[in-house]
């Protein structure tokens, strides 16, 4: 069942292609359609995986000479991914809702890439994982390049070019891995059993673990998240830090944890670190950033961070507090995406917070601003919402494991207040000193009855379908939030599975 | 053991206003009754509730029952469960009661104040939200469950104090309180998940593996070092930065006043009664945690020494500010941080029934004098400044008798207000701590400036005449009167008729209700009869009007009427006898005009923090900043040219090395070719003229090679 998440992406891409050109809604239904198939597969498939087993849903020889198998498996930590994939996909389409430049082209990209990502979190053939890694890339560059907006070549350039330097990274240290380990298989499992030397897991790690890094936000190879944000159409914002930088701490977890846990016995402070050198450096660029969307785009490699800290804390709390922000992450950070993408740039078309201070938007777009309030308060980690309980498990797994670093990453919460704090009133609350054009009604009265452009600078109201993808990412953060053992209860038996025997064996507990 | 139904269903308590807050989220902007009465309808059915709970916490009293706990698993977390759950004990009782009484009567006050608000219903859903989470604080069994309210509670407060976000003062101050208080928070925080790491568990009782249970803290206790500080004094000093930053103690009570930009019911419910004593019920409700001392140690808990110091100064500190503020709800809000300092200077001395007697009290007369100060400012038309009201006793009676019951309560005027016994209360046990005496002296001179300052504030608004119709004179109508350091009025152009009214009845009805509170409730803790210390401690009590003359109770409190009614009579000398006109300078600023700035710019400590911790964070953002823009971005902008002009070497060495080796080649060989091609141009002539040379040739070589063989 879980396999169909992958299928369906691509058969969906490949039937957008035979679609008449120029029907922008048929595309778009097309793709709402695929992308719900997506996430019922997924949450149909998910109910099958028993807690802290390994499902193989298809294994097939592939390339037999080098040993490498179409080998799709999931644990609880995939199907987490996937259920959040499958999420980001549905709400990534009802944010694009209004894309009418060649939308049959933009989904066909936008499917390959959630078939991609589908894939990632459902290989257990090191060398399928890979490929579809890099599937995973290609779409990603034409979207932006193509349907982006400030300076979309260069952000796009970037972002293809670090990927793809990351996967050259990773690319040779797993190629070493698999000769070393006598080149008959690439199967995670075989590979994660066979015991690698010392001298070469210290190198080999950290090439592969921060050549997944890059993608995950790790300081300092964050650069290219914010450019890439803020250059990406919306709904490609919302998967990029919704999803696209959970393949990269989930190849660090999957792949270079899983196969070298000497090497990261031997790293793991370092990375630690850099996480916390992450979170509290993303949280104070955020500070002082002048476009909307960059304070999001810095939040974003601030949160990741944690998710980072959380991997190599090497404790099953601290680990599936980094899976849970992963999915927690997912979902504010794609809520966040759409309220400033969406719903903000689109009507008023700038970013500039010292602009948006004129419009008294929270008069324009009242919904807009109740989101980004609820975001918000999601983002900088309050209880209730979903990324309270990740972080507070991260802390509590990076208390045990590196208290100082703990105590530093508060700091990096606190500010996380005040950056979103003042993007927030920036954005929203600011004074109306003088309306835009003359039409600015002074009374108020039945604001809600009639249309708001009439009152306000012309301005579309918010759409059904993005008042529904709001109130679904928010009611998934709060759901998961208030009964966190929804996620909690497939994560974590999880890391009893063989895949994490050094969890046991080394320093955790 | 049987627990009873209101145990069972504590629970109920909180969720009401919850679910009034959710449904009021969802209704129209123009259903503005709905909203309001499904908030005073849940208050008002949690009132009952919580009155029963007190009931059962009464009969139960010094009994086994006299702590009912409920526990459940909320998820599992690395290999255990975290649990939340719910107590229903004497602190939780008389806490819930206080909260939903006070709140619901300022939820009925709000109607009247907010009555012309366009956003009548938003103000309920957060009202009713807030009291939702500060209920559930005070029902919890869990520090986590207390944390996570904690957190929406100070949300709230961010979103109520920001409800006039046009204002950017108010928007301003809402950040202020939220990101002040969440420094406080963090070390909570920190103090959670080392306690977490210590004890394994968050839950307060659990049948003997609570945190606060016997066992657990014994076990605490021994660990006695770690980086050089006794664990469990750690632990509760960490818990204690929340309280401080949540209670405005020093050093994080700056956001406190500035808090006083929200609606004043707001003040009076969250920056008065409730959410700042928060601070002061955490401590009382880890009390056990707090008075730890390591084992074998014979000194008192390091922890509770801490508090009562950090209590001490707060009170004269903030109290001394009080003294040079001219807004009516400035004063009351430093006078708000003094007092959670004497409450928290009560637990560190004396335990947790002076400290949270005093609690209780307190919030009934501030909230009273908040809620006066609200129909002063409605009456006088949203005027805030002290020196601009004056001879308001005519015009507000009502108003005035209550403030006044309000303002000798909060002076301690002895016998009949309540501020006086647990006041008292406090000032005997600082008098007996074993440690040092200072604290007591401090208190005595925070309780001497109380007295002073309220005095002065109450000569400023209702003696004198009225100097409201001032107002609109030409002098002041750039805001620039005469007068130091106030800011314009909010809205000089608005020409209002000068004379100053009385509220409507739904403001004043509460005032008069809390007014019966704050005088009744004094009698619930005399040392005649100190029904509130026993029952907090488990303990039976008679009236014993001996207890009253016990040398050192009779002494304590004739110190505090001598102080109480010097500070009164200072300020009636200063201030009533000879009331102020608008021009004039404050009779202290003539006299110590150093002094006074100082104290006016409350000691400057704003100042301060902006040159030194928010100059220093904003500096740090910006090099970050530049590092991103310049350093790594930089790197990348060099490795990508290095990139390009390693392109371009190649592309010379292609076109000038490779490619012309391969071009000459080429160009050989095409020469050649174009050589060779011309044996094949097609013309049949040549080809056969060369055909027929070809065969003379061969004949020739034929002819040539017979002879030859």
């Amino acid at each position: 069942m879980l396999a169909w998440t992958i299928y369906f992406s691509f058969i969906g891409a490949g039937l957008l292609l035979l679609l008449p050109k120029g029907n922008a809604q048929l595309a778009r239904a097309v793709a709402l359609f695929t992308a719900i198939a997506g996430f019922g597969c997924a949450f149909a498939g998910a109910t099958q995986v028993q807690p802290g087993t390994i499902l193989t849903i298809t294994k097939l020889p592939w390339i037999p000479s080098l040993g490498i198998e179409y080998h799709l498996a999931a644990d609880g930590i995939s199907v987490t991914l996937v259920l959040l994939t499958g999420l980001a996909a549905i709400a990534g389409i009802l944010f694009s809702w209004n894309l009418e430049e060649r939308a049959r082209e933009f989904f066909t990209f936008y499917l390959a890439l959630i078939g991609g990502v589908y894939g990632v979190f459902l290989s257990f053939d090191v060398f399928l994982l890979f490929v579809f890694y890099e599937i995973a890339i290609i779409p990603k560059y034409f979207i932006i390049a193509i349907w982006g907006s400030t300076r979309r070549e260069y952000g796009a350039m970037k972002l293809a070019l670090y990927s793809f330097a990351g996967s050259g990274m990773v690319l040779i240290g797993l190629i070493a891995a698999f000769v070393l380990a006598g080149g008959k298989s690439m199967s995670l499992l075989e590979l994660a059993k066979f015991p690698f030397p010392h001298a070469f897991q210290i190198w080999a790690f950290p090439l592969v673990f921060v050549g997944f890094g890059v993608l995950a936000g790790l300081w300092p190879l964050h650069t290219w998240a914010p450019t890439g944000h803020v250059a990406a159409p919306t709904a490609a914002s919302m998967l990029l830090a919704g999803v696209v930088m959970k393949l990269g701490a989930y190849g660090c977890l999957r792949v270079a944890m899983t196969l070298f846990p000497e090497g990261l016995e031997a790293w793991k402070g370092w990375v630690a670190v850099l996480a916390v050198i992450g979170i509290v450096y993303g949280a104070m660029v955020a500070l002082v950033q002048k476009d909307f969307k960059f304070v999001i785009g810095y939040s974003s490699v601030s949160h990741m961070g944690f998710v980072l800290l959380g991997l190599v804390t090497l404790n099953t709390i601290g680990l599936s507090g980094a899976v849970l922000q992963m999915f927690s992450h997912g979902i504010i950070a794609g809520l966040l995406f759409a309220v400033v993408g969406r719903m903000v740039y689109e009507r008023t078309h700038t970013r500039e917070l010292s602009v948006l201070e004129g419009m008294n938007l929270v008069k324009a777009m009242p919904f807009a601003a109740v989101t980004f309030v609820i975001a918000g308060a999601a983002s900088m980690g309050l209880p209730g919402f979903s990324g309270f309980i990740a972080e507070l498990q991260v802390i509590i797994g990076a208390w045990k494991a590196f208290p100082t670093l703990a105590v530093i990453t508060g700091i990096g919460i606190v500010i996380g207040v005040a950056y979103t704090l003042r993007a927030m009133q920036k954005a929203f609350f600011g004074e109306a000193e003088q309306p835009l054009t003359p039409t600015l009604s002074p009374s108020d009265g039945e604001r809600e009855t009639a249309s708001p452009d009439e009152h306000h600078y012309a301005m579309d109201a918010i759409s059904v379908p993005e008042r529904i993808g709001a109130v679904m990412l928010i009611g998934v953060s709060l759901l998961i939030g208030l009964y966190p053992r929804l996620l909690l209860d497939v994560i974590l038996p999880s890391f009893n599975s063989p895949l994490f025997d050094w969890l046991r064996k080394g320093g955790g507990q | 053991m049987m627990m009873d139904w209101t145990a069972r269903n504590l629970w109920l308590i909180p969720v009401l206003p919850l679910l009034a807050a959710g449904l009021s989220a969802l209704a129209r902007r123009r259903h503005r009754r709905f909203s309001a009465g499904l908030a005073i309808g849940s208050m008002a059915v949690a009132l009952l509730l919580a009155c029963a709970a007190f009931a059962t916490a009464v009969r139960h009293s010094g009994t086994e029952l006299s702590r009912q706990v409920v526990n459940f698993r909320w998820f599992e977390l690395g290999d255990g469960w975290v649990r939340l759950g719910w107590v229903l004990d004497p602190l939780t009782a008389m806490m819930l009661v206080m909260v939903c009484l006070v709140g619901l009567l300022i939820f009925i006050y709000s109607v009247g104040y907010m009555a012309h608000d366009e956003n009548f219903g938003r103000f309920f859903c957060f009202l009713s939200l807030f009291a939702s989470a500060m209920l559930g604080l005070v029902i919890a069994n869990s520090l986590l469950l207390f944390f996570i309210c904690w957190e929406v509670v100070g949300l709230t407060s961010y979103l109520l104090i920001g409800f006039w976000y046009h204002k950017p003062s108010a928007a301003a101050a809402a950040k202020k309180a939220f990101i002040t208080t969440r420094i406080g928070d963090l070390a909570f925080l920190i103090g959670i998940v080392w306690l977490y790491g210590q004890a394994g568990t968050l839950l307060f009782y659990d049948a003997g593996q609570g945190c606060l249970d016997k066992p657990a803290l014994a076990g605490l206790a021994t660990q006695i070092t770690s980086l050089g500080v006794v664990v469990p004094t750690a632990i509760a000093l960490l818990i204690f930065c929340g309280a401080v930053g949540k209670s405005g103690q020093l050093p994080l009570h700056v956001w406190l006043p500035d808090a006083m930009e929200g609606p004043t019911p707001v003040s009076a419910l969250i920056h008065a009664a409730t959410m700042v004593a928060a601070g002061v019920f955490l401590v009382a409700r880890v009390y056990p945690l707090m008075a730890l001392t390591p084992a074998g140690s014979h000194s008192g808990a390091a922890a509770l020494v801490v508090i009562a110091w950090v209590g001490a100064l707060t009170a004269v500190f903030a109290a001394s500010i009080a003294v040079a503020q001219t807004d009516i709800k400035r004063i009351l809000a430093y006078s708000t941080v003094s007092q959670l300092g004497f409450m928290m200077l009560g637990l560190g001395v004396g335990g947790v029934a002076v400290g949270m007697f005093h609690l209780i009290t307190h919030a009934f007369f501030k909230a009273l004098l908040f809620m006066g100060a609200g129909s002063v400012i409605h009456g006088c038309h949203e005027e805030q400044d002290v020196r601009r009201m004056g001879g308001l006793r005519k015009f507000m009676p009502v108003t005035f008798a209550t403030y006044a019951i309000g303002m000798m309560a909060l002076s301690g005027v002895p016998i009949f207000f309540s501020g006086f016994w647990s006041k008292d209360e406090i000032l005997h046990a600082a008098h007996a701590w074993s440690m040092s005496r200072w604290p007591f002296y401090l208190g005595v001179l925070g309780a001497l400036m109380t007295a002073f300052y309220m005095t002065r504030q109450m000569c400023f608004v209702f003696f004198g005449k009225c100097r409201l119709a001032l107002r609109q004179t030409p002098a002041s109508e750039q805001g620039s009167v005469a007068l130091p350091g106030i800011p314009a009025p909010e809205h000089p152009q608005v020409e209002h008729p000068a004379e100053p009214h009385e509220s409507p009845a739904l403001m004043t009805m509460p005032l008069a209700v809390l007014a019966f509170f704050t005088v009744t409730l004094g009698f619930l803790g005399t040392p005649a009869w100190p029904w509130v210390q026993s029952f907090l401690e488990g303990e039976h009590t008679a009236l014993n009007v001996a207890g009253l003359w016990r040398p050192g109770v009779l002494l304590v409190m004739l110190i505090s009427t001598v102080v109480a009614f010097t500070g009164i009579g200072l300020g009636y000398w200063l201030y009533g006898r000879d009331p102020l006109d608008l021009q004039q300078t404050d009779v202290l600023e003539r006299r110590w005009p150093n002094l006074f700035t100082l104290l006016r710019r409350k000691y400057y400590v704003d100042e301060i923090y902006e040159w030194t911790f928010v100059g220093l964070n904003a500096w740090w953002a910006t090099a970050c900043d530049w590092l991103d823009r310049w350093v790594w971005e930089g790197a990348v902008e060099l490795i990508a040219a290095l990139v390009v002009g390693i392109g371009w070497v190649d592309r010379v060495l292609d076109e000038q090395v490779v490619n012309r080796w391969f071009d000459e080649t080429c160009r050989s060989l095409s020469t050649s070719g174009g050589l060779l091609s011309r044996f094949q141009d097609g013309r049949v002539q040549k080809y056969l003229r060369v055909l027929g040379l070809a065969l003379v040739v061969l004949v020739l070589l034929l002819i040539w090679g017979c002879r030859a063989s």
